[in-house]
């Protein structure tokens, strides 16, 4: 028997068969989810980078998403506010039900939505503007605002962060004259100024020391009774400290999720295991 | 594996610094060779009525000759070039870059944008007499050489628009959208602020290109002589290197008033270009 030789770019498996992916192993279920996520699946070009993800995330709680290097969970992060919209050749199909809304649907405006679920980056990434100015920008965008007003929402945004007293002399200073610790929670209370329902955090202190690094935790600590927040962190005693729950992602998939204490003291899979103890990643 | 020798590397590298400022001062050599020529030429035709006396043939009265006629005229033509141009310019950048980046549309039109830029100038003057002064109908006046400058010059406001927009970090972009910016407030209220500086380098480009362009406003009808100042669009009009090259070629006696005219139009490019540095300085500032 002859077979054509495969053209360029073209998979010598024809037809290939549906990938099977292994069922998550989720020990609790969460009523009511935020946000859920079913069968959710990413594509840049032709990798994917999310496969078939089904998650619940509960509201007013802190959920961590853990798992090695380039396993998704940026991808899955941006996937919950449409960010991944503006990257070219990046395709999402299932559904992000945001308050039981597809994301994704034909009458959610990504505006409108990416206004109520704020987006906290790795790398802090302040405008190149006053620190005043940083936090007034997003007001703007969407309210017509007095500059008392403006001020008032600053100021209070400010000390939400817990930043107010280190910057209260320096507000009409450009923003990127302040350290790296500082310039994260300016981008955070940048987030709140807007009062976001939702605070998506991608790894928000990799690039900060441990004293940067509790600030921000603290920060955590007194939201999470008024925002549901996702984190992404390398970090497993900052999971460990901060998120109610943990989910643990690995190549794409969703392996696990439960309460984060439970699931660090007696993880069901093998792979998180191997993972929390250290044995790869 | 054998170590490289440290003081190889230093010899090279103080070799390297020597050849580099040895090409810069030969360059401020030229440039100050050239500089000089042309002044010492005009010294003794550098006179306040230069700038109010209009232009003469007589060489009896080489003294009296001046440029009014040609510096309006040059201000109109370079002005108006420039509020065509950049608008435009700095639109057309804008949506290339941030609109239409991977297109297809977009890789053609910068492949007709590049090109264009090296085109010679005297072919966009016999575009300008065929399509502005002909077709149009417009007649040999300000708007009909505007437009065609405005032509000559977009590709390089193009270009700069594209780098300087490209220059701004992603990660602004991305800050601006996801508090839930539309694509045109993170343009308008991040990037743009941000690449200011680079869109104004792009105008300072504008405007000396424009202003020292000569074969196509030849092509263009730009007379020299003109005894009245130009009133606007609709006006004949000459300009500073037409009146220039007009004043060289009637004879040697009028060499020192044509160098005077080099270093009026090398004053106004300083000018322009001071300006376009203190609005950029306060720009920077005003960023925060
Ligand atoms: N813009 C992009 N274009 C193409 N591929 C991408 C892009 N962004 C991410 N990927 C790929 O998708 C996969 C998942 O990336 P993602 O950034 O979500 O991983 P991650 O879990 O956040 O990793 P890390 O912990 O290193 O941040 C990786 O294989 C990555 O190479
Ligand atoms: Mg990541």
């Amino acid at each position: 028997m002859f077979r054509r030789p495969a053209a360029r770019g073209e998979s010598t498996v024809t037809e290939a068969e549906p990938e099977r992916i292994p069922e998550p192993a989720v020990s609790v279920v969460i009523e009511d989810p935020a946000i859920e996520s079913k069968n959710l699946s990413v594509w840049y070009r032709r990798k994917q980078a999310i496969k078939d993800v089904s998650l619940r995330i509960p509201r007013r709680k802190t959920t961590a998403i853990i798992g090695p290097s380039g396993c998704g969970k940026s991808t899955y992060l941006r996937a919950i506010n449409r960010m991944n919209d503006t990257i070219l050749g990046c395709r999402t199909t299932g559904e992000m039900l945001v308050e039981k809304e597809d994301a994704y649907g034909p009458n959610v405006d990504p505006v409108l939505l990416r206004r109520k679920i704020g987006l906290i980056f790795q790398k802090p990434n302040p405008f190149p503007k006053s620190v005043f100015r940083n936090i007034a920008f997003g007001i703007q965008l969407h309210y017509r605002a007095n500059s008392g007003e403006l001020e008032g929402i600053v100021k209070s945004a400010l000390e939400q962060a817990n930043l107010w007293d280190e910057v209260k002399d320096r507000l009409d200073e450009s923003a990127l004259g302040l350290s790296g610790g500082q310039q994260q929670r300016l981008c955070i209370a940048r987030a709140l100024a807007i009062e976001p329902e939702f605070l998506l955090m991608d790894e928000p202190c990799s690039a900060l020391d441990p004293v940067a690094t509790a600030k921000i935790e603290d920060l955590m600590f007194e939201l999470r009774k008024e925002v549901t927040i996702v984190i992404v962190t390398h970090n497993m005693q900052q999971a460990a400290r901060v998120a109610d729950y943990t989910a643990f992602m690995y190549l794409g998939r969703l392996v696990e999720f439960n309460r984060t204490r439970d699931l660090f003291e007696k993880p069901r899979e093998e792979l998180t295991e191997n993972y929390i103890t250290g044995r790869f990643g | 594996m054998r170590p490289k020798s440290l003081r190889v590397r230093k010899a090279k590298e103080a070799a390297y610094l020597a050849g580099f400022v040895l090409a810069v001062l030969a360059a401020l050599a030229v440039l100050g060779v050239l500089l000089w020529s042309i002044v010492a030429q005009a010294w003794p035709q550098l006179r306040w009525s230069l700038l109010t006396n209009y232009p003469l043939t007589d060489s009896t009265r080489v003294s009296e000759a001046g440029y009014a006629s040609a510096i309006v005229g040059t201000l109109w033509v370079v002005g108006l070039t420039l509020a065509l141009s950049l608008p435009l310019g700095i639109g057309a950048g804008i949506y290339l870059e941030e609109y239409a980046r991977q297109s297809r549309i977009s890789r053609v039109l910068q492949a007709g944008v590049t090109n264009l830029a090296g085109v010679p100038s005297v072919v966009f003057g016999l575009l300008g007499l065929a399509l502005f002064v002909r077709a149009f109908g417009l007649g040999k006046v300000v708007l009909a050489a505007s437009l065609t400058l405005t032509i000559l010059v977009f590709p390089y406001v193009v270009i700069t628009t594209r780098e300087a927009i490209r220059a701004v970090p992603q990660s602004i972009r991305d800050g601006s959208l996801a508090l839930g910016a539309t694509k045109w407030q993170t343009i308008r209220k991040q990037v743009l602020p941000a690449a200011a500086p680079g869109l104004l380098t792009g105008s300072i480009i504008a405007a000396a290109r424009a202003m020292g362009e000569t074969a196509p406003l030849i092509v263009l009808g730009s007379i020299p002589l003109m005894q009245f100042l130009p009133w606007g669009p609709d006006s004949l009009f000459v300009v500073m290197p037409v009146q220039i090259y007009a004043y060289f070629k009637t004879g040697p006696a009028w060499h020192g008033v044509a160098a005077a005219g080099m270093v009026i139009l090398l004053l106004i490019l300083f000018a322009v270009n001071g300006a376009a540095v203190v609005l950029r300085n306060r720009l920077q500032r005003q960023r925060w």
